[in-house]
């Protein structure tokens, strides 16, 4: 007996789905279990149809593998034969299903529920403690080791990367006198710094995939600026630069909707392409539109003696996305 | 009668008795129909592209918003000039360069300074086009229609700028997108010179790129790369727009889903109902 | 027929005989032989997505044998010109290499990831068929809720298979994902540390580790929640629409799954099969050679997670800014709204139903009949308005789009989804509730005629017997 598929007896079967004067099966003299159903050559010249129509898709795909060089063989003809092979496999399996196979109608009981075993795998339970005179110390003593030893077994995987120490997420390799250097490394004159357009920047020998590396810099007019009391030096000639990392999800900033015609222009922005949230340049990253939280934390910019540009210190605020210490006080180090 | 005028009192005087002449002719027309809807032109049409021709079709189609002499109108004008409310700013100093690349696009005229200019039909002919670059030209020095040579260029490096200064509002494969407050356009009916003179113009919210951020070897290169994007490799298949995964979703949807419906729907059984 | 130790030699029962010799399986093989299978297409949907399992299996070991799990620096020297020269990781180079140079290695990768997101349309589908026949009650409340796991988990795979690539449009998306990591409130900072080993884009090691989490940790995690899937269906036996006065909720009526299905379910593995391999030729899909290696400081315009994942994307773009501090203290930084409460939601709401109805409805009978959706009213309204409420945010992700084709401007968009995502839902709810109890109405009316015409013509007939009777 089969718990899966309930019981049904061979007899039981043969029976229900019944004889109707067919030759007997399986040349053993036993009546029939699955009926008897007419011949369709018809039927079967079709599935040899379809098993050879799929061969020859099947040839043609090894035919083609082998003939053309990869650059050459389309990868169309490849599916297409492949694909097909496998469709015509299908329309002969479906031709057998509907007229080369009888497809007869069974009944079954749905499996009932059994009590009797519940209730023994439960007795059998209860009695084999019949011997503990002490359960709870018992299983305190079981829950005790299970969890120490449930914590141990996690131990280890602290060792994947930082966990209590989320330091490294708020160091980036900014500090004053860096060097600001372009995507090909080289440094960055203010004077080749031009309104209406923006640029992107890295600090100079640090790792450019870092997410505090890249910045966004743009060159706007001074008269326009409206930043916060303590950023008023930290914009030479109006030259201003923002970290390129979204505060939102840290996608980087590609978008710079430059000032069009004063009357009816929008104000010059920066936009995330992932959600679009819009950052105003000229108030300080302030979130204009779009889901960000915080606003683009920027980086103090000055010039030095040679006419580079240089990182004034370390970004406003944490870069990137949020996360629980982002808008902690203190930021960094000193500026 | 403006001919005569300039014969005799000089340009300036002639071009002012023609700007208030073609004024009085053309504000009909423009006072009517937003620019878009109809162009003014001279009824007499010189057989060449001149100056005079170019000064002539300013005056009719782009002084109400660009100001007599393309000085710019930065403050609503008078009522009364005409119902259109002209707004824009000076062409002076744009050069050959802007006027050919806002014209050829169909950008200008522009019939409602709060909507984006979209590429569209160009509603003058070669050579009224001509005429009014030459025209625009004239107003102050500026730079002239630049002459771009993509073919030797490293379509490699050309991916390389494309991707970090223009894919962002641009999308990878150059199909568009949005950028917040405007539509980006795709670039795939645009020439070699309009891609050139774009990068350097920065039309409406695009940002302007100068020799010093993207030199004439650099936007060599981008051109290549875009023009390349118009016929991309999608050795792949259909390339079904190349944007990534919403026509991929929705090919799987509406493609995939429904095959397998239907192979459902093949295999399965009828009863005679009992 | 030659008779050998009592017994007929038989080219089928020898061999039958000699694996049950050995195996003592024969009396399984026979029950399962003939278990029973309901009649109904939709009952198919399930089986779809096994054998779409099945083809991201075999083109997923066909297609790991070339790909080298490691962000080392090299610089591409190969067929595809806009690519030369160009500083990628060795993950990208060997896609590439895959997509090019390996005769038939696009057919399999792009097999792959047809065959991927079909899986997931699949389930999608599947679960639709479930929820609205109300096939998921007692006794396969479990059934269900593994079905959802398998859902979600493959979300997961999905996003860790694109993601491998390294290319520019994937790595944006694994950018995303770690922002929407550290928002978890309190822990997700270290969580993200730990799991990429710094902050992004993490150590080399990485990459090493989503390798092994997608090629094996979570395959066997799916296999083996499908297998219990499978069993667990297969110990109570599939339900069915009564069709039938033989069916009941206690007899099962079908055909045998040999002959008669065995064949039917192959023929849709082979059409599954070839439908995801046209696709895969026929149709491009992430032809990451166009996106370009990934930088974490590039990013480009419309940048999508594959389908499956939209939803998400649109719940991070419908969410207005909010960020809820504490002090200096971020608690919800923006991305956890849209990208961990709401799938989150959406995963508790569908696993608590089956317990959460037969509460609210008082039923805790077992049924293994399925429902037409007419006849629970209720709930068919409520799944409209819930599978509409996910819809919408899901359709808002690709607003840009819609924006570029259409011209209905994204803010205007914005706004209308807004109020849409609720307003609709609701409407929605009422009117399909509305329908379903008029179907059910005018059901009943019309069997109560069909039996008011039979009794009719039964009484006539008794009548014209009685006056055809002598005396």
């Amino acid at each position: 007996m089969s718990p899966l598929f309930g019981r049904r007896t061979a007899s039981a079967e043969r029976s229900r789905s019944g004889d109707n004067g067919a030759p007997p099966g399986a040349g053993n003299g036993r009546a029939r279990i699955i009926p008897a159903g007419q011949p369709d050559r018809r039927a079967e010249n079709w599935v040899v149809a379809c098993l050879v129509i799929a061969a020859m898709f099947a040839a043609g795909f090894v035919v083609g593998y082998a003939m053309f060089s990869p650059l050459a063989l389309p990868n169309e003809y490849l599916g297409a034969t492949l694909g097909l092979c496998f469709i015509f496999i299908g329309i002969a399996l479906t031709i057998v299903a509907k007229r080369l196979v009888v497809t007869e109608e069974i009944e079954h009981d749905y499996p009932t529920e059994h009590p009797e075993a519940q209730s023994e795998i439960a007795q059998m339970i209860h009695e084999s403690g019949s011997r503990i005179t002490r359960k709870k110390l018992l299983l305190g003593a079981a829950g005790l080791t299970g969890g120490t030893l449930g914590l141990a077994a996690i131990a280890p995987a602290l060792s994947l990367g930082p966990f209590w120490n989320t330091t490294p997420l708020d160091r980036t390799p900014w500090y004053r006198g860096r060097r600001i250097v372009d995507v090909d490394g080289r440094p960055m004159l203010a004077d080749e710094i031009f309104e209406n357009t923006f640029y992107s920047g890295f600090p100079e020998g640090a790792p450019m995939d870092n997410i505090g590396s890249p910045i966004v810099i743009m060159r706007v007019n001074p008269a326009q600026l409206r930043l916060p009391a303590a950023r008023r030096d930290w914009t030479p000639d109006g030259i201003i630069a923002y970290s390129k990392i979204c505060t939102h999800a840290g996608c980087a900033i590609e978008l710079y909707r430059k000032p069009t015609f004063p009357p009816v222009e929008p104000g010059p922005a920066l936009v995330c392409p992932c959600h679009y949230s819009t950052f105003d340049v000229l108030t300080g990253g302030t979130v204009i539109f779009g889901p960000a939280g915080r606003p683009l934390p920027q980086l103090p910019l000055y010039i030095d003696a040679s006419g580079y540009l240089r990182a004034g210190g370390n970004f406003s605020a944490r870069v990137g996305p949020g996360w629980w210490n982002v808008r902690e006080k203190p930021i960094y180090g000193t500026y | 009668m403006s001919r005569l005028i300039t014969a005799l009192l000089g340009r300036r005087a002639g071009r002012i008795a023609l700007a208030a002449s073609v004024l009085a002719l053309g504000l009909a027309g423009v006072a009517e129909a937003q620019p878009e809807l109809g162009i003014v032109r001279p009824i007499h049409e010189p057989a060449h592209a001149s100056v005079q021709l170019g000064a002539e079709l300013f005056a009719a189609n782009c002084a109400s918003c660009h100001g007599v002499d393309g000085q710019g109108i930065y403050k609503r004008p008078r009522p009364g000039a005409g119902n259109v409310p002209g707004m824009g700013p000076s062409l002076r100093g744009v050069g050959a360069q802007a006027a050919d690349l806002y014209l050829s696009l169909g950008y200008m005229p522009l019939g409602n300074i709060h909507e984006q200019p979209n590429q569209g039909p160009v509603r003058f002919s070669k050579k009224e086009l001509r005429s009014l670059v030459e025209y625009v030209a004239s107003l102050g020095p500026g730079p002239g229609i630049p002459h771009p040579d993509p073919k030797g260029a490293s379509l490699s490096e050309g991916f390389q700028l494309f991707t970090l200064n223009c894919a962002g509002c641009h999308q990878l494969a150059a199909e568009g997108g949005y950028v917040t407050g405007a539509k980006v356009p795709p670039l795939h009916s645009v020439t070699a010179t309009q891609i050139a003179e774009a990068v350097r113009v920065g039309p409406y919210l695009m940002p302007r790129f100068s020799t010093k951020q993207i030199s004439n070897a650099q936007l060599n290169a981008i051109i290549r790369y875009v023009l390349y994007t118009n016929k991309i490799d999608n050795r792949g298949g259909w390339g079904i727009g190349n944007l990534g995964p919403i026509p991929e979703g929705m090919v799987a949807w509406w493609i995939g889903i429904p095959l397998l419906l239907i192979a459902c729907l093949l295999v399965s059984r009828r009863f005679r109902k009992a | 027929m030659s008779i050998t130790n009592g017994r007929r030699r038989d080219p089928i029962e020898d061999p039958v005989r000699f694996i049950d010799e050995r195996t003592a399986t024969s009396v399984l093989l026979r029950a399962v032989m003939r278990y029973v299978f309901p009649d109904h297409w939709s009952f198919l949907l399930g089986e779809v997505a096994l054998y779409a399992f099945i083809v991201l299996i075999a083109t997923g070991i066909y297609i790991s044998l070339f790909y080298v799990p490691s962000t080392a620096q090299t610089i591409y020297h190969g067929p595809y010109k806009p690519l030369d020269g160009q500083t990628m990781s060795a993950a990208y180079r060997s896609v590439i290499y895959l997509s090019f140079q390996a005769k038939a290695g696009l057919l399999m990768r792009q097999t792959h990831h047809w065959a991927a997101d079909v899986f997931i349309a699949a389930i999608v589908v599947h679960l639709m068929r479930v929820f609205f026949t109300g096939a998921f009650r007692k006794p396969r409340e479990l059934t269900w809720t593994i079905g959802l796991l398998l859902l979600f988990t493959s979300f997961l795979e999905g996003y860790m298979g694109y993601s491998l690539v390294d290319d520019l449009l994937s790595g944006i998306g694994l950018q995303i994902g770690y922002g929407v990591g550290l928002s978890v409130p309190i822990i997700g900072g270290p969580l993200m540390l730990l799991i990429f080993g710094a902050p992004f884009p993490g150590r080399n090691l990485f990459f090493s580790r989503m390798y092994i989490a997608h090629v094996f940790l979570v395959p066997l995690l799916l296999a083996t929640l499908i297998g219990v899937h499978l069993a667990l269906v297969a110990a109570r036996h599939h339900t069915q629409f009564k069709e039938s006065e033989r069916t009941t909720n206690k007899r099962i009526v079908g055909a045998p799954l040999f002959p008669a299905q065995a064949p039917r379910s192959l023929a849709l593995m082979f059409f599954t099969v070839g439908v995801l391999f046209l696709l895969g030729g026929l149709v491009q899909i992430n032809p990451v050679w166009q996106w370009g290696p990934f930088h974490e400081w590039a990013s480009e315009n419309g940048a999508q997670p594959d389908w499956y994942l939209g939803w998400l994307i649109g719940a991070l773009r419908l969410m207005p800014s909010v960020d809820v501090t504490i002090g200096h203290f971020t608690l919800f930084p923006n991305p956890v709204w849209g990208g961990v409460f709401f799938p989150g939601i959406v995963l508790m709401v569908l696993v608590a139903f089956p317990w959460v109805e037969a509460r609210l409805t008082g039923d805790h009978g077992v049924h293994n009949l399925a429902q037409r959706p007419r006849e629970a009213p209720n709930r068919t309204a409520f799944g409209v308005a819930f599978l509409a409420w996910v819809f919408l945010i899901f359709v808002f992700g690709a607003a840009d789009r819609v924006y570029v084709l259409v011209g209905l401007g994204y803010q205007t968009l914005l706004l209308i989804f807004h109020i849409a995502i609720w307003v609709v839902p609701i409407v929605l709810f009422f009117i399909t509730r509305m329908i379903c109890r008029n179907l059910l109405a005018s059901d009943i009316a019309a069997a109560a005629r069909e039996q008011a015409e039979h009794e009719a013509i039964e009484h006539a007939r008794a009548l014209a017997g009685a006056r055809s009777r002598p005396g």
